[in-house]
């Protein structure tokens, strides 16, 4: 599955301002930790602003903080903003109403349908949870080793 | 071989747990959640359950209790596929009261049951589920499990 650099600037910047819902990051911030144009991230982050995902804090110290539910938003909820996953998708192919092109698309289809699950059970919390697990381990195992 | 009681108590975030094996008492908790989560009311099917993994040496089949209550059942059993799967612990099941959801219910049962596997020699948990299941789903992500290297296939037999 390959994300667009919009969708995976909004990942980045959801995740690390979920990472510690009361820390404000600037668009700045982020970017330069992510390697990524602060201009773009901006208007990614507007996106996310709009989708009630990240809200903006003015004044000194400003920037942007995590606005949405740590056990309820998932990664489907940020991505679906920027690419167009939905179940339907398929449908809209041209070729759909052939018989190569129905075959094909039952299994592209199936294929969205895994992606659509796999990425709507995951949620920002559930994701920042098994990430601290996993460093956890690999420094267990480095100091065993 | 006699199988040897299961007990548990813990006390997490001010809330007691007890974890113990299920009883044939349990059924009637246990058919009506089942019952309620999916809208199949199975008692012949929970009491055929029961006797094989309750009162067996075939699996786990807990109950979980708050202050005396019934709060939700696991099912798990060590089991070893065809096609070169070493044994794992296979999540057979899960139930939560949904009155009592929120307090950690399903994860210390969960806890418990990956216990029990870990004890038995197996170094992997696997389980299966709808895709559309997404509380399920949720859960299970939030307790460290990722997609795996099988993959179910089926067909319709018509």
């Amino acid at each position: 599955m390959k994300l667009q650099k919009a969708t995976y600037c909004a990942l980045y910047a959801v995740l690390e301002l979920a990472r510690d819902p009361d820390v404000q990051l600037s668009a700045t911030d982020i970017a330069d930790k992510y390697n990524i144009s602060a201009n773009h991230l901006a208007k990614v982050l507007r996106d996310l602003g709009r989708a009630g995902l990240v809200e903006s804090v003015r004044g000194a110290g400003g920037g942007y903080r995590f606005a949405g539910n740590l056990k309820r938003t998932t990664l489907f909820d940020v991505i679906h903003l920027f690419e167009d996953v939905s179940e339907n998708e398929r449908a809209r192919d041209s070729q759909a109403d052939t018989d190569i092109g129905n075959a094909l698309n039952l299994v592209l289809r199936e294929i969205d349908e895994i992606a659509i699950a796999t990425l709507g059970s995951i949620t920002i919390g559930t994701l920042l949870k098994t990430m601290r697990w996993r460093t956890e381990r690999v420094e267990r195992d480095q100091e065993n080793a | 071989m006699v199988r040897q009681e299961f007990h548990k108590k813990m006390n997490v975030d001010g809330v007691t747990f007890i974890i113990r094996d299920a009883d044939e008492k349990d059924l009637p908790a246990v058919t009506d959640l089942h019952a309620y989560n999916t809208g199949q009311h199975k008692p012949d099917y929970w009491e055929e359950t029961y006797h094989r993994y309750g009162d067996s040496n075939e699996g786990f089949f807990y109950v979980c209790e708050i202050d005396g209550v019934f709060a939700g059942f696991i099912i798990g059993e060590v089991r070893a596929w065809e096609f070169g799967s070493e044994p794992c612990g296979w999540v057979y099941t899960i139930g939560v009261n949904p009155e009592m959801r929120l307090k950690q219910v399903g994860t210390r049962l969960f806890e418990t049951v990956c216990e029990q596997f870990r004890k038995a020699g197996v170094g992997q948990a696997r389980t299966m589920l709808h895709r559309k299941d997404n509380l399920n789903l949720s859960f299970f992500r939030s307790q460290g499990m990722m997609g795996g290297p099988y993959i179910e296939l089926e067909m319709p037999l018509d």
